[in-house]
């Protein structure tokens, strides 16, 4: 075939370009997306409670992965620090996962349970009441913000659909689940429960 | 994996990388005709600059057919098709478990030596100590501060007032297994606004001599006494703070002593004995216990 052809038929080149870059696609995404190793949850791990699931979208809409990663790698010089490194069994309920690709602060995949609630409440308000040297900015609007329960109870079933093993008990008791919570009791409670399940050492 | 999705990496990858091949080789053997230069009239610039389907540089195609040969080598060498492992026994898991048992190798006894000496030698061991300033700094400095002298509600930990005790083996419980504080809210207990108000009152004024004539005192002694002692001087096998010394964790104001009898505190100490282990319980022990000794 001339390149003359292609050139100068553009439904032709559109069809050549599509074929010529799912191939990369389908042979290293499309075993990943179907094989076990990726989709099937690690020993322990469970959907997200209710409001666990408010603290993680509010995780993503206050952009924390752009300076906070949740992803171990498997070096020494990172388990030292953070704990067991990361497995991909670990995310399957992550839509989407949470890696992140910069650490401006730490990596936050196994901050569960690392500090008091009472230090994250502190903390995300104001990060320099307890740490002085630190250039996190403060979320104190979290703290007056409220929880949706119905739009979690939405989004919980939305997550339903898409195969998370909720149950319709815990979908119907979302509202209840997150009754009188703010945001920043959300949040806490998601980081609470971060990387718990494969902490110890 | 399974075989089909380990088949079809292998086909695909290796389906491609012939490709590849067959396009340098094939885009190397077409050369302009005169026919094409002749009708290339729409594609000149400036006059004689043509646009043609000649072979790239000869330098180019090399690099390419080269890395065409790396990645064949590379695909043999490391584990990349499907289930194939590689010849060279290489893998993500094994490097680390590597890298760990050689770390292991040469710091474990140490560690272990460490770990089995009592805090109180420790303390005169400068690599210890070294080890102990890390280790603070990573595990505790978040709360207590990188001087280590605290914050609102986190104890400072350079001077001699603690909440759980400040022998080794006390600091040792407080990092390897955590505490939590208990105190509880009374605001109902009180009944009425006046007698939370006393009450604030009398704390506060307890550094500087117990007020016995004060109806306060009469509901601290029903009320207070069992954590915080008939005299104020605290428990430490609860974590209930002296009341008569002038450390005040969340602060000496009106506003704070109110919140702590309305509402309760209870201040957390995170368990960190599965996250780092004895050894480093028993040296970071040393380096807190080296802070206020």
């Amino acid at each position: 075939m001339k390149h003359e052809k292609i050139e100068k038929n553009i439904n032709l080149m559109m069809v050549l370009i599509v074929v010529a870059i799912s191939i990369g696609g389908l042979i290293e995404i499309v075993p990943l997306m179907l094989s076990s190793d990726a989709t099937e949850p690690y020993e322990g791990i469970e959907p997200y409670p209710a409001l666990q699931l408010a603290g993680r979208d509010i995780y993503v809409r206050e952009g924390c992965y752009a300076c906070h990663s949740q992803q171990i790698r498997p070096f020494r010089s990172e388990t030292e620090r953070y704990g067991p490194y990361s497995v991909a069994g670990e995310f399957v309920y992550d839509r989407p996962f949470q890696f992140g690709s910069k650490r401006t602060g730490p990596d936050l995949a196994r901050v569960g349970k690392r500090y008091s609630d009472d230090w994250h409440r502190i903390h995300l308000i104001n990060p320099r009441d307890v740490v002085p040297e630190s250039n996190m900015p403060g979320y104190p609007w979290l703290a007056d913000a409220m929880i949706d329960g119905e739009l979690m109870k939405s989004k919980l079933r939305g997550l339903q659909i898409l195969g998370d093993p909720y149950s319709d008990e815990e979908v119907a008791a979302a509202p209840g689940a997150v009754a009188g919570k703010s945001e920043l009791d959300a949040l806490i409670a998601y980081l609470q429960n971060l990387g718990t399940v494969r902490s110890a050492r | 994996m399974s075989n089909v999705f380990s088949w079809f990496i292998i086909i695909g990858t290796v389906v491609s990388l012939i490709a590849c091949f067959w396009l340098v080789a094939y885009a190397n053997k077409q050369r302009a005709s005169d026919k094409e230069i002749q009708e290339s009239e729409s594609h000149v610039w400036d006059e004689n600059i043509r646009e043609l389907n000649n072979p790239l540089p000869m330098w180019w195609l090399w690099l390419f057919v080269g890395t065409i040969i790396w990645s064949a080598g590379y695909l043999i060498w490391f584990p990349g098709l499907g289930n194939f492992d590689g010849v060279g026994g290489w893998s993500q898991e094994k490097q680390y478990a590597d890298e760990v048992s050689a770390a292991e190798a040469q710091y474990g006894p140490m560690f272990a030596e460490f770990g089995s000496t009592a805090a109180e030698t420790l303390v005169n061991n400068e690599d210890a100590m070294g080890i102990g300033f890390s280790l603070y700094q990573n595990y505790c400095s978040q709360c207590h501060g990188s001087t280590a002298q605290g914050a609102r509600g986190f104890p400072n930990l350079t001077d001699d007032v603690w909440l759980y005790g400040g022998t080794p083996a006390q600091i040792e419980q407080s990092i390897v297994a955590g505490r939590t504080g208990v105190m509880p809210p009374l605001a109902a207990v009180f009944g009425s606004d006046e007698a939370i108000d006393e009450m604030v009152s009398y704390v506060q004024s307890m550094p500087d001599g117990l007020d016995t004539s004060s109806p306060a005192h009469t509901k601290y002694m029903q009320l207070c006494v069992a954590c915080h002692g008939p005299d104020g001087s605290g428990m430490q096998a609860l974590g209930a703070p002296s009341l008569i010394d002038d450390n005040w964790l969340y602060g000496s104001s009106p506003t704070e002593i109110r919140k702590s009898i309305v509402e309760g505190r209870n201040g957390v100490m995170p368990a960190h004995g599965d996250l780092i282990g004895a050894d480093r319980a028993r040296i970071l022990t040393a380096y807190v216990y080296s802070l206020s000794n």
